[in-house]
């Protein structure tokens, strides 16, 4: 049904007016010109859509954009700039936690909704919490160290 | 947006002026490699096509090369920058666009640093020396007293003796040229040997990076394509009413070429799913079980790739025969980017933005389907979500052309997971019989080793033994019969060799278990290639082996191969559970001697890429198809590796500077089937001949004994 939906959206009051039935991932890509939210599989199995909503992340492909009425919506274009990255994207570039940069958006947003339900994360907790993130150029052994390094340098209360 | 850079840098307006100068050096001093510059297989002469220096000493390189995550984009700028002598960070690099980068066959193969690294590297020395000569002129002193460092050159004994690339070039095309100009030499380097940041960083981590799905262009429709169900199925007849009713949609069918296109992709992913085909299906044919025998029965006839001695003679001193089939599955690229592209033709000129390996032979295809001139096709090469050899074929970027030109409207065609799946250049399924004999005092005494469909590369044994013979028939690229695959076969990382070193190391361990001998020290025994031995040695001391018959019980295995020039040796210990035939790696250790490493990080992450990776043909990944239908459409059935697959992973680089550069983005990955399968059989006493090692196939090994 076509109707309006407010959101906030990476800070800002955002209002679109669309079939409420689409998914977020495609309002985010095609109507609102975010383009940090990959698409990958359009059925939830590889995280690459990843956004976050409120504090969790989900999958945007699967979102209907009806869900995110009156909530606060994250993407990566929202996280940080250059010059002020947030923590965890220093710790990915700093590690060179990513290759084909792909799935990169989608991992560091899955990993930021870790570290706001658990500060800080055993190696099993990243691993259990990112297994459905898919990376096919095998950035895996980098990523886990980044968001290692992420938590302690985040022990200091940064978001 | 780098094209946004290009025309503020304003570099493609230089003037033509300048003289046209060809100038002999000095006689090289015998450490000085000549720079490689004239004439490799098409690519220019001129190092100005690599190059551009503008007024204010920004360094543009441009490359035919494109960045698939591999990192060449960091590690070509090093070459260059280390050439040139200028700052690795004012070197911006233009890569994979047809209208402004020097030609190129494409991204394949582990060529970027190992045949394209020297071109670029003859560019920059050339052009060094030009300056250097320029300034000389300029500044009125001996060429040979003149320094340079990042972009400067002065004269060390003569304070204000200075002036910049910059202040020399004055933003206009360098005309003179020098015949084999010096490249330095290894000792000298300093930016190559580094680990700089990515100079994709930044993007990658903030999500500004662009892929060929994220241009938006006003007016873009995006389409989706009508597919058939199975490879050779023939479209009947098709209602589109339906799908036309989407407010918005727009319907293009030229024969069976049916496409729907919204403005918002989700629409039209709706509008084809209101489309109504019928298609004629195929005769029944193959399916994955049937494949192998098929492949024998179909394969063309074997080329005898080496032979050396009797291989009656070694039959004749054998103790033992061991005689076996080693099998493999075709396997999916399943980058994370499906196959993408955005067209606009404007003015008879087209624009695509592609993923893809290849954009020089795209912006051919894309000619011919438009029945353009190439000049009047601009292929612009983005970064690209993952290729793995998947992007050599780029099928959508002449699909998205061809809907611009039937539209008039700029369009973009991002394939969905169950195209990319059905559409892929899989990686040849495959047999390798080996026939081989073993004397009494454990040495190989002939090898006589025959691959089926996989492709020849690196089949060839490296071991000694007396009596051999090589044979290969089929491969993954042109040439084969029709209907000996059902589907499309293409390179996927380090073609061919997956397939031979999982056959050739598995059966090296089975001779070194039959012999009663430690697999690393059966290895050894048969190899005199220094390197080889080294990166053996360099493997064994990190992780620790020790010397045991296999199967010991104790889950560690060995493989080793030589990849286009690399060498590569991988230890790995697994934990097997019978009770479900489950196989855990715990941990891989692999060394590597791929010559002058140019960047050190960016190495030991090829290499962990690699490892993990291979985990996928190795223990899960394999298609699964009938009669033309490929049964995998997404990541539910087709598992590719995952965090909770992990190993510790170790990597250890071999200093080798005496060697050229050559390429790391492959080599571990080709030992990986073997060395879990050694493993495997060292933990259990199983041996599979099959990949992937998937739990069933493990049980009946088990059950084999």
């Amino acid at each position: 049904m076509q109707r309006t939906v407010s959101f906030t959206l990476n800070g800002k009051p955002t209002r679109v007016t669309v079939d409420d039935e689409r998914m977020l991932l495609w309002v985010l890509r095609n109507d609102l010109g975010l383009t940090g939210a990959k698409f990958g599989c359009g059925t939830a199995l590889c995280g690459a859509c990843t956004v976050i909503v409120g504090k969790d992340a989900v999958r945007s492909c699967l979102t209907p954009i009806r869900d995110v009425a009156g909530k606060r919506v994250l993407t990566i274009e929202g996280l940080g700039k250059e010059g002020q990255l947030h923590p965890i994207q220093k710790a990915f570039l700093k590690h060179h936690a990513f290759q084909c940069g792909y799935c990169t958006p989608g991992m560091i947003l899955n990993a930021y909704a870790l570290l706001l339900k658990k500060p800080q994360p055993t190696h099993a907790d990243i691993v259990g919490h990112l297994d459905d993130n898919l990376c096919r150029c095998g950035s895996h052994v980098r990523i886990i160290a980044a968001i290692q390094e992420a938590a302690s340098a985040m022990k200091g209360g940064e978001r | 947006m780098r094209t946004d850079d290009l025309s503020r840098r304003d570099f493609l307006s230089v003037a033509e002026s300048g003289l046209f100068v060809f100038f002999p050096l000095e006689p090289l001093a015998a450490f000085q490699e000549p720079a490689r510059l004239p004439a490799r297989q098409g690519y220019p002469t001129d190092f100005n096509a690599y190059l551009r220096i503008d007024a204010g000493g920004w360094v543009t390189c441009l490359v035919g090369k494109v960045e698939l995550g591999q990192g060449s984009k960091t590690a070509l700028a090093q070459i260059l920058a280390e050439e040139l002598d200028v700052a690795l960070d004012s070197v911006d690099m233009v890569m994979g666009d047809t209208d402004i980068c020097p030609w190129d066959m494409g991204t394949f193969g582990s060529l970027s640093i190992r045949q394209f690294g020297p071109i670029l590297r003859g560019a920059g020395a050339e052009a060094r020396a030009v300056l250097l000569q320029m300034a000389a002129e300029h500044l009125q002193v001996e060429a040979g007293r003149l320094r340079v460092k990042a972009g400067v050159v002065a004269d060390p004994s003569a304070p204000g003796k200075r002036v910049t690339y910059a202040q020399l070039v004055q933003g206009k095309r360098i005309e003179r040229h020098i015949e084999k100009a010096p490249v330095k030499p290894v000792a000298a380097y300093t930016v190559v040997g580094q680990s700089p940041r990515r100079k994709d960083a930044i993007e990658k981590v903030t999500g500004q990076a662009r892929y060929a799905g994220d241009m938006a262009i006003p007016e873009m429709l995006h389409a989706r394509i009508l597919r058939p169900p199975a490879h050779g199925a023939t479209l009947k007849d098709v209602d589109t009413s339906a799908a036309e009713r989407v407010p918005g949609v727009r319907v293009v069918k030229e024969g069976d070429f049916v496409a729907v296109l919204h403005e918002r992709r989700d629409l039209a992913d709706q509008a084809l799913g209101l489309m109504r085909a019928q298609f004629e299906l195929p005769r029944p044919g193959v399916d994955d079980q049937a494949i192998f025998d098929h492949l024998l029965k179909t394969a063309p006839a074997g080329q005898v790739l080496a032979e050396s001695g009797s291989l009656s003679e070694g039959e004749r001193r054998a103790a033992a025969i061991v005689d076996e089939t080693y099998l493999n599955s075709y396997v999916a690229h399943a980058a994370m980017e499906t196959h993408s592209a955005t067209a606009t033709i404007e003015d008879g000129k087209a624009t695509v933005w592609a993923s893809t390996q290849t954009p020089f032979p795209v912006r051919q295809q894309v000619a011919q389907a438009l029945g353009f001139t190439p000049q009047n096709v601009r292929v612009i090469t983005p970064y690209v979500g993952g290729g793995f050899g998947g992007k050599s074929s780029s099928r959508q970027a002449v699909e998205a052309a061809r809907l611009a030109k039937f539209t008039g409207k700029p369009v973009q065609v991002v394939w969905d997971r169950a195209e990319e799946f059905f559409y892929d250049t899989f990686r040849p399924a495959a047999v390798v019989k080996i026939r081989s004999g073993l004397t009494g005092d454990g040495r190989i005494s002939f090898w006589d080793y025959s691959v089926y469909c996989a492709g020849d590369r690196e089949a060839k044994q490296f071991y000694d033994i007396p009596h051999q013979r090589t044979v290969s028939s089929g491969g993954w690229g042109g040439g084969n019969p029709a209907g000996l695959h059902p589907f499309s076969v293409g390179p996927w990382r380090a073609p061919s060799v997956n397939t031979n070193t999982f056959a050739r190391e598995s059966h090296m361990d089975i001779l070194a278990a039959k012999a009663g001998i430690d697999p690393l020290e059966f290895r050894l025994s048969h190899l005199t290639d220094k390197r080889m031995q080294r990166v053996l040695e360099a493997a064994a001391k990190r992780f620790d082996w020790t010397s045991g018959r296999a199967p010991s019980g104790r889950g560690v295995g060995v493989a080793c191969a030589i990849y286009l020039g690399t060498y590569v040796a991988t230890m790995a210990e697994v934990a097997v559970d019978r009770s479900t035939g489950r196989v855990e790696v715990r941990r891989v250790v692999s060394a590597q001697d791929q010559g002058v490493i140019v960047n050190p990080d960016g190495s030991r992450q090829q290499m962990e890429g690699s490892i993990t990776m291979g985990l996928g043909y190795t223990l899960t990944e394999e298609v699964h198809f009938k009669n033309g239908e490929v049964l995998d459409h997404n990541f539910d059935s087709y598992q590719i590796p995952r965090f909770s697959w992990l190993p510790k992973i170790e990597t250890v680089l071999i200093e080798n500077p005496e060697v050229p550069a050559s390429g790391c983005g492959e080599p571990p990955i080709v030992t990986m089937g073997a060395v879990v399968a050694n493993a495997v059989h060292d933990a259990v006493g199983a041996r599979l001949f099959q990949l992937p090692m998937t739990p069933a196939r493990i049980l009946e090994a088990l059950r084999r004994g």
